[in-house]
């Protein structure tokens, strides 16, 4: 079994190909600010999408999206204002914030959502 | 997804309301919002909703759920709705389907097992639920028996959530519960003694049946120990049983006055004795949050006893001023406006004095003259002028003891007359004397000959009344007249009015 940080990184990995998959670019993997982290930006045709990426091995102890609470939300949005002032990407048009839960034990994935636009 | 939709209704006040329930699940984080100006109770629904969903067998989508109750600019009070949103929430999830449930109405609180709580105002709910055209529906199993109490209505106790589901067409197994009950608030009425009881008080058992007969309010003035609160606790068992109208407004009121549940109409007129340390909120109705009635209105079609009535601040006593007026109180707060009805009749029992020993001969009163009339000048010169009937209760003398005491009517005996004398004044005017309109009493085919009426005129020209003294004293005089079964008061009946009105002023 994997611990909980590897976990995650899986969870990462796995939300960034099923967004490949969906025809967006992946710009950044673990954006690091002083104020925290983001999981995943990436690009949706004109759009800016920061990601947040929750894993869970069961829905035993709620479903892994429930995790994201509004004050999450709130510290995304900080974040995403943070990406913005230090990127030299011209002409940020517009910019969403998603949220991808994925339920999985490391190697499978049992369900992967992925909602939009969760924190506007 | 579809939007689940379902009705339940809110109880402001005694007034019921229909509600629409919408519940919409989108895509989004996992929450449930809850919108359409829910108070504190309310909003917790969303808690209490979630877990007996998930206790129930049903899966609560992890996704975005609004339920809006509408119309979405009235507030709404209480836990009866969770029963209502459950449903609309499973319609929209998918686990129902939406036919015909915007014609069912729920009403009921959820445990978090998914168990069905029984919630107070069944009744008015119902009643409101039928008069907006709604013939379905669902009650907690506690509530049943006052569910039943408002007949033309398809009712369906339950005991579960899993059990709506079931009703509502969902293919799940039957898992049987042990239903919430609810001990019956009134289930024996606490019937007071017997009129027979009050002993060498003759004329104090004539004014009460004549206050009974005539709907006057009444004052007792009396040594302690003489038996105000005695003959005062006589009144409701000499009044007439209650209308079926007034049948469903008196137990309407006990439904959203109690927390308990109301197992069967009250019949019988209701006797509200506040003790004297009351407010006036207490007395006339309200509260920050559910607005409650009254003693005032808990005491609808019945009696509301004043004991010790100057012990009372002022300002309570003087705020039933306006609700004896007009029969109903109007209570005003941020969030609503609710209208009770407070229809009842007023008696009010004082010592003479703060010893107590004053009136009669007051022989051994110790108090100082200007005591004595501080103490009952606490009763305002405006309430009291409401106040038709005032009577001197003695002590009763020991020769009387000794003698062995003859004994008063009875209370069927008392009741028999008063509900003959009641039906001759409806049959006459539409009304007991003591509320029928000023306009009808001295309209031409009423008023009473100058010659019947000399002994007013002349303490009106003294002074000694007021002028509404004086339409007091005619409506008194026309109930002793319906007692007596005479066609119209005459002068005798007038003396005898003008005595109770001033008798011991």
């Amino acid at each position: 079994m994997v611990n909980k940080d590897e976990l995650g990184r899986w969870g990462e990995a796995v939300a960034a190909n099923a967004l490949r998959n969906r025809g967006y670019t992946i710009l950044e993997q673990n954006w690091r600010c002083r104020s925290g982290e983001i999981d995943l930006i990436a690009v949706d045709g004109d759009c800016i999408v920061i990601v947040e990426v929750k894993t869970r091995r069961t829905t035993q102890f709620g479903h892994p999206l429930e995790s994201i609470t509004p004050r999450k939300c709130a510290r995304l949005r900080i974040l995403a204002g943070e990406w913005c002032k230090s990127t030299s990407r011209p002409g940020v048009a517009r910019l969403r914030i998603d949220a991808v839960g994925i339920v999985g034990d490391g190697t499978t994935v049992s369900s992967i959502e992925h909602r939009i636009a969760v924190a506007s | 997804m579809t939007v689940g939709r379902t009705r339940a209704v809110s109880v402001v006040g005694v007034a019921g309301r229909v509600v629409d329930i919408e519940a919409d699940i989108s895509s989004g984080l996992p929450a449930l919002v809850l919108i359409g100006l829910p108070d504190a109770a309310l909003a917790e629904s969303k808690d209490r909703v979630r877990s007996a969903l998930a206790n129930s067998g049903f899966a609560v989508p992890p996704q975005r759920i609004t339920v809006n109750l509408s119309p979405a600019s009235i507030p709404k009070q209480g836990s009866g709705f969770d029963v209502g949103i459950a449903v609309a929430i499973l319609v929209g999830a998918g686990h129902l389907s939406a036919d015909a449930l915007t014609e069912w109405v729920h009403i009921g609180e959820l445990a978090l097992d998914g168990r069905i709580r029984p919630v107070p105002g069944i009744l008015p709910a119902l009643r409101a639920a039928r008069d907006a055209g709604f013939s379905r529906v669902v009650v907690p199993h506690g509530n049943r028996a006052e569910a039943q109490l408002v007949p033309g209505l398809d009712v369906r106790p339950v005991a579960s959530l899993r059990e709506v589901a079931i009703l509502h067409g969902a293919e799940c197994a039957e898992i049987p519960v042990e239903p919430f009950e609810l001990a019956s608030v009134h289930d024996e009425l606490d019937f007071p003694g017997d009129l027979s009881d009050v002993v060498g008080q003759p004329e104090v058992v004539e004014s009460l049946i004549v206050a009974a007969a005539g709907g006057h309010h009444m004052m007792l003035l009396g040594p302690p120990g003489a038996g105000k609160t005695m003959v005062a606790s006589r009144l409701p068992g000499i009044l007439p049983e209650l209308s079926t109208e007034d049948s469903l407004d008196v137990t309407s009121i006990l439904s959203v006055a109690n927390s308990g549940s109301v197992s069967r109409l009250v019949t019988r007129p209701p006797f509200e004795a506040p003790h004297h340390s009351a407010t006036g909120v207490a007395l006339v109705g309200g509260g920050s949050g559910i607005i409650r009635p009254g003693a005032i209105s808990r005491a609808h079609c019945g009696v509301l006893f004043l004991d010790e009535a100057p012990e009372f601040s002022a300002r309570v006593l003087d705020s039933l001023r306006q609700p004896l007026e007009s029969g109903r109180i109007v209570v005003h707060r941020a969030s609503s406006v609710v209208e009770f009805p407070a229809r009842c009749h007023v008696i009010l029992a004082a010592n003479p004095c703060p010893c107590g020993l004053g009136g009669g001969d007051g022989e051994s009163c110790t108090c100082t003259p200007i005591v004595k009339r501080r103490y009952l000048g606490r009763l305002s010169g405006p309430l009291m002028d409401r106040i038709d009937i005032h009577v001197a209760v003695r002590r009763v003398s020991a020769a009387l003891v000794r003698e062995g005491l003859p004994g008063s009517v009875t209370s069927h005996e008392a009741r028999e007359r008063v509900t003959s004398a009641r039906a001759r004044a409806i049959a006459r005017w539409g009304d007991i004397n003591a509320r029928v309109r000023g306009g009808v009493i001295s309209a031409a085919e009423h008023r009473l000959p100058r010659n019947v009426t000399a002994p007013l005129d002349r303490a009106l020209e003294r002074g000694a009344l007021s002028m509404r003294g004086f339409d007091r004293v005619i409506r008194i005089a026309w109930t002793l007249a319906d007692l007596d079964a005479s066609a119209s008061p005459t002068t005798e009946h007038l003396n005898r009015a003008l005595f109770l009105r001033k008798g011991m002023s």
